[in-house]
């Protein structure tokens, strides 16, 4: 028998618990404005993570942080395990970014975007050829590999970028919003991708505007609002916290809702008034439809559908996505 | 700094370039034709030819190492100026470089080494043709390539630095308009700053084109100059120095807020 001290117990690091991205009061100023306000979160290993907020959160602020490419104010991070304040030459090379702005050199071809930015990395041209003709091909942009990339539509654009920034093969992948521009078919081609790339163990940073896609993507999000934290947890944790079990929606016709409002007082366990409709939350919504009847409200049509994330974002920002 | 993504960054630009050198070649070539036909062979059939301003030597030599260093300076000042604009604010390949291990002074660094690459390639092709006017000896144009990058890059690292704290490219332009252009004219390679108003001439020998031309001229054709060779070199390497400096932190500032 051995003896048990030798035993040791699996470190923080090989049970994959050790965090890939780390901040502790995380700041980020422009002169006096706050960007990002003393935020703290960890990400793990081969996890997807997400950051929701309305326009001007700070969630781009957050991704440049992470990517060394804008100096932290104040605080700790931590990405993976290194400091990128000292070691962002070495972190980037281990990081795929895909910015909210394409960053493509428009002069040049679909192969040549990759083939120099691989060489950023220093990867050699022989594998580059190789995995640039890969890359295209997961990102279904083969066939336009010789072509340009100004005149490309802005999907294909974005697919392009995304391609670009798996060159590197990297641990973790930062997407700042990646799907805004493409189509249905795209986005739903992107998340299969994604998923894919989960699979393998890339950890993935993502922030997006479209709850669906987080719901989809993320198994963890916080939802930032004015440069701080709001919520953080599952997709599911964050809707049974923060929303009921379903909601009614109710439309009225133009100039009828504000009078109608009144009287669905009490009717559910909180109300949220939008310019266009009108959202009671509940645990039982065919009830609460009944209810309103009983009032005499006609609203013009009536909805009665499962809490999603986006009413967590809309309790917890008071705003909604589509303003 | 490391050597490896500046490197990098000077073959990324070269790879750009490979789309973009038969017209940059084609220019390189015409515009020295163009100069030293109309101002030295037709200008300068007017001038005398033994004016002793001019050194002894005649007028399309006198010019032909002035306007090398001329455009070198100008070929510089237009590389760091609307291609750097671009890879800032209006392509933004600035940021995509930055996103990999490239970080902003081997961004700085790998640029204006590239520059340099392409002062060379331009000073070599205006000097053959200096010698094809009969202009410069061969040797002479030769040698002259040296003093070409050096004045040329007096100018690219001061302005990637001015790019770097330019919003707008209404200042580019402005740029050219009150500074490059007037040197052109006025830092000798037309004719010798002696021949300003007396109070025009330390302005003209403040200026980095002047020892440039200087220098160049001097190299080209084995005249003297009016400071020893080493102080003309020394001042433009100054603004070498300073510029390069000055665009790591300004670009910083610019790219990574
Ligand atoms: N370079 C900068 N200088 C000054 N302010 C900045 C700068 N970059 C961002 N900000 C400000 O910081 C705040 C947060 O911006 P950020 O881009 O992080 O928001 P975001 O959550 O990504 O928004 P969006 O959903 O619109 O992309 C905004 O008010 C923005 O104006
Ligand atoms: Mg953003």
């Amino acid at each position: 028998m051995g003896d048990v001290s030798t035993i040791r117990a699996p470190s923080r690091r090989e049970r994959g618990h050790e965090p890939l991205v780390e901040a502790h009061s995380l700041t980020k100023r422009f002169g006096d404005f706050v960007a990002v306000d003393g935020i703290d979160f960890a990400i793990r290993r081969g996890e997807a993570f997400g950051f929701l907020g309305p326009n001007g959160a700070g969630k781009t602020s957050t991704m440049r942080m992470i990517a060394c490419v804008s100096p932290v104010t104040e605080g700790e991070l931590r990405v993976f395990g290194l400091d990128p304040r000292r070691d962002g030459e070495r972190i980037r090379a281990r990081l795929g970014v895909v910015p909210q702005d394409d960053t493509l050199d428009l002069e040049l071809t679909v192969h040549e975007n990759i083939y120099i930015y691989g060489r950023y990395f220093g990867l050699p041209p022989a594998v580059l050829r190789e995995r640039a003709a890969e890359l295209l091909d997961f990102m279904q942009l083969s066939e336009r590999a010789h072509d340009r990339v100004e005149p490309l539509s802005g999907g294909m654009k974005r697919r392009l970028t995304i391609a670009r920034a798996l060159v590197n093969e990297p641990d973790l992948l930062i997407l700042d919003e990646p799907t805004t521009g493409l189509d249905p078919q795209a986005r739903h081609a992107l998340w299969d991708r994604l998923y894919r790339l989960k699979q393998r163990g890339v950890t993935l940073i993502i922030t997006t505007h479209y709850m669906d896609e987080a719901e989809q993507l993320c198994d963890r999000l916080v939802v930032m609002d004015r440069a701080r934290i709001a919520a953080e947890g599952s997709p599911r944790e964050l809707i049974a916290r923060y929303s009921t079990r379903e909601v009614v929606e109710l439309r009225f016709p133009l100039g009828a809702q504000d009078a109608a409002i009144a009287a669905l007082d009490g009717l559910a366990e909180r109300a949220e008034v939008l310019p266009d409709r009108v959202l009671l939350y509940t645990e039982d919504g065919d009830a609460t439809v009944a209810a309103v009847a009983r009032r005499g409200v006609e609203p013009e049509s009536t909805v009665v559908r499962r809490s999603t994330l986006e009413d967590v974002f809309l309790h917890l920002t008071g705003r909604s996505l589509i303003e | 700094m490391s050597a490896g993504p500046t490197l990098r960054v000077i073959e990324a630009n070269a790879r750009a370039y490979r789309r973009t050198w038969r017209g940059s070649i084609v220019t390189t070539v015409v515009s020295p034709v163009l100069y030293l036909a109309a101002m030295g062979l037709g200008l300068g059939s007017l001038v005398s030819h033994a004016h002793a301003a001019l050194g002894g030597v005649g007028y399309v030599s006198f010019i032909a190492p002035g306007l090398l260093a001329a455009t070198a300076m100008q070929t510089a000042a237009g590389e760091a100026a609307w291609p750097v604009m671009a890879g800032i604010k209006w392509v933004k390949t600035y940021h995509a470089a930055l996103a990999t291990p490239v970080g902003v002074v081997e961004l700085v660094t790998g640029n204006l080494a590239w520059i340099a690459v392409r002062l060379v390639i331009t000073a070599l092709v205006f000097g053959a043709v200096t010698v094809a006017f009969g202009a410069v000896p061969a040797a002479g144009a030769a040698a002259a390539a040296g003093p070409a990058l050096l004045t040329g890059m007096a100018f690219a690292a001061p302005v990637t630095a001015y790019t770097a704290v330019s919003e707008q490219d209404t200042r580019l332009t402005s740029l050219f308009r009150f500074g490059i252009v007037p040197m052109f004219l006025f830092s000798g390679t037309f004719f010798p700053v002696s021949q300003l108003p007396g109070w025009l001439q330390p302005v003209a020998y403040a200026t980095p084109l002047f020892h440039g031309v200087e220098l160049t001229r001097a190299v080209a054709l084995g005249l003297p100059t009016a400071w020893p060779a080493a102080a003309h070199a020394g001042y433009l390497l100054a603004f070498v120095v300073v510029g390069w400096a000055a665009a790591i932190p300004a670009m910083r500032r610019r790219l990574q807020p």
